[in-house]
């Protein structure tokens, strides 16, 4: 059994205007040691899978159906105690979009890191919470001195290094980055995505990497999943949907991104906007923006379904 | 008439640092936040120019300095050969009416109580003489330029009503509605999502197309910027590293840093294995820049004590591929 399985997990969140749909049926898996990348464009339903699974929705959002079996435990089930005590953290911890904001600015960086093991765990001393902090920060290449600083006092590269310190701090075994390269500068961003694989190899992580940007994802994780509107059109081995994507959204995806090797082309777009999810459209989701489109993908919404070699499709076009 | 639409050389553009009080009075020398430090370059008419960098390294105020948006502190900026570099703002007025510029993030540089006719047509009514029918017709064939098709549904609309995409290229109609010659695109497609990006970048190579507009693209996308321009310039820390045609840049770029920040690019493609990231740190802070060559703190290469005293020179390799570094030639 996996370290992680989703299935069917439905996150909707209330409005006034009714129901956003903002994850709609979603199944995949995380492999300790692996890392699965989320892809798709904003509204997408990335983050909100991330805050699903660590059960920290904002008011109004709820999971109002699936499994999220973590440990052959179904989280869904678990009361917020329990989620805090045993799963938050030190089963699975979360490295949040935007480093520049995700610290506290008043307080020094050793003492947010050792706060989250403290709080987690009660038992150890402070002396050893502290000698932990300079190991972790070590462990993500920071210098174990810089714990008396202030988040003021890093540069963008360096509180992302430590929010990915305080990530690791009480041991977890899947760690959800969101979006960890984006407002970082390409140098930067290239170093932190190498300290992340490093990582997850050393400690045999599970993983899942949100990314809106498909190279980090070729670059960094095992396995991916395409999503668009809420739900996941595409899922397989990274190597296998990179290569030879079937459906047409991960195809205008892929051929929408610059390749710095490639030859000098026109660059390709999906044309459209994503649908509103409060009132997604019927049958396929794609269907509006998508260039094949025929009469079933308005009417009939495609299965998902398995096209061998663990990889998934969901998409009218597709025969078994 | 000269090839070049806009030229300019030894551009500086010092930004004076506010100190407390107390130091004011202890030291009288001033600190500078160097952001532009001495660069040199030309458009070409009908080119896309490229200016690549990593934040802070000065490309926006570059921008800003080629249409006067901010002064210069030194050097100068000649626009069709002439030296609009200490012009008046009232001289430059009717100048104004060839370049435009289009900002970086579209949520922000458009007006939202404004509609979309009342955002595209204001610099028509700023620059004037031209009557109010014309006006008209002129805002509807700078939303057809942009695919925003057909324009009567548009008009009325205001910014929330748009998607990002849209937004943009209500960005890129009010620079194109007075028929520029030069356009500044300042990161015209980095809040926009990957799907809808490369409608709007299209559009830009259209325009250049159809009407020769020449444009300075400024972008920290390597790859885009490798798809879409002529030539491009690698900046670090307010001075160019490396410039020349787009294709040798990329393929045989002679600049360590120019090396490293290709390096770092990541490739959509899980088959391909990339060199590992040679730069540790980060980009030093422009205050008190590095002596010698800027680069050198950073550099896998550097010489010492030859890069940390002496600052290379630009020098034309080859075909107007130039490069600032002095080991290039060299054994690596």
């Amino acid at each position: 059994m996996a370290l992680l399985e989703v299935q069917d997990l439905r996150t909707y969140y209330a409005t006034l205007r009714g129901f956003v749909r903002a994850v709609d049926g979603v199944t995949f898996k995380v492999e300790k040691g692996e890392a699965l990348g989320l892809a798709g464009e904003s509204g997408c339903g990335k983050t909100t899978i991330a805050i699903s699974l660590l059960r920290i929705l904002p008011s109004g959002g709820r999971i109002v159906g699936g499994k999220i079996l973590f440990r052959k435990e179904d989280i869904v089930q678990l009361s917020q105690n329990d989620m805090r005590k045993n799963i938050r953290w030190k089963g699975m911890s979360i490295v949040f979009q935007g480093a520049m904001n995700a610290l506290n600015p008043v307080f020094r960086v050793g003492d947010q890191i050792r706060e989250a093991i403290l709080t987690h765990e009660p038992n150890i001393k402070k002396k050893e919470a502290d000698e932990r902090v300079a190991k972790l920060l070590e462990l993500v290449g920071l210098e174990p001195s810089r714990a008396k600083n202030y988040p003021y006092e890093f540069s963008g590269g360096m509180r992302q290094r430590a929010l990915i310190a305080m990530a690791l701090s009480c041991n977890p075994e899947l760690l959800l980055a969101d979006e960890p390269g984006t407002a970082l500068d390409v140098i930067v961003a290239a170093q932190v995505l190498k300290l992340i694989k490093e990582l997850k190899e050393k400690l045999r992580l599970g993983m899942i990497l949100i990314s809106h940007d498909l190279s980090i994802i070729a670059e960094t994780c095992d396995t991916t999943a395409i999503m668009y509107a809420g739900k996941i059109v595409e899922y397989g081995d990274v190597v296998t949907i990179f290569k030879e994507p079937l459906h047409p959204y991960t195809q205008g995806l892929i051929s929408a991104f610059p390749s710095i090797r490639a030859s000098k082309t026109r660059m390709t777009s999906i044309p459209g906007s994503p649908p509103d999810l409060l009132n997604p459209p019927h049958g396929c989701r794609f269907h509006e923006r998508c260039l094949y489109a025929m009469d079933i993908c308005t009417e009939n919404e495609p299965e998902f379904m398995d096209v061998g070699k663990d990889h998934y499709v969901s998409c009218h076009l597709i025969k078994k | 008439m000269p090839e070049e639409i806009v030229e300019i050389e030894n551009l500086k553009k010092y930004f004076p640092l506010k100190t407390d009080f107390l130091r004011n009075l202890l030291s009288r020398k001033e600190t500078y936040i160097r952001a532009v430090d001495g660069v040199t370059f030309d458009v070409k008419k009908g080119e896309i120019f490229g200016l690549v960098g990593e934040s802070g390294s000065g490309k926006t105020t570059i921008g800003r300095l080629l249409l006067r948006l901010t002064d210069p502190t030194d050097g100068k900026i000649l626009f069709e050969g002439k030296d609009i570099s200490k012009m008046s703002q009232k001289d430059l007025r009717p100048l104004r009416r060839k370049m435009q510029i289009i900002f970086q993030d579209p949520y922000e540089s458009l007006n939202p109580r404004m509609t979309v006719s009342s955002i595209i047509m204001e610099p028509l009514t700023i620059q004037g003489g031209t009557r109010r029918e014309e006006m008209e017709n002129k805002v509807a064939k700078a939303l057809e330029d942009v695919d925003l098709i057909p324009p009567e549904e548009f008009l009325l609309r205001f910014p929330h009503e748009l998607s990002g995409g849209q937004r943009q290229r209500v960005g890129v109609a009010r620079a194109l509605v007075l028929n520029p010659d030069f356009i500044v695109a300042d990161e015209p497609v980095s809040m926009l999502d990957v799907s809808i990006r490369a409608e709007v970048v299209n559009i830009l190579v259209n325009l250049l197309e159809k009407y020769n507009v020449s444009f300075l693209f400024i972008t920290h996308d390597v790859a885009l910027a490798r798809h879409i321009c002529n030539r491009i310039a690698i900046m670090y820390l307010g001075k160019i590293m490396e410039k020349g045609p787009v294709e040798n840049v990329i393929f045989e770029p002679l600049h360590p840093y120019t090396r490293a920040l290709i390096s770092a690019v990541p490739v959509p493609d899980p088959a391909t294995k990339r060199s590992d990231v040679a730069l540790k740190g980060e980009i030093p802070s422009p205050i008190n820049p590095p002596s010698g060559c800027r680069f050198h703190t950073r550099c896998p290469i550097a010489e010492f004590p030859l890069c940390k005293e002496k600052e290379p020179p630009l020098i034309d390799h080859k075909d107007g591929h130039s490069a600032a570094c002095h080991l290039i030639g060299k054994s690596r």
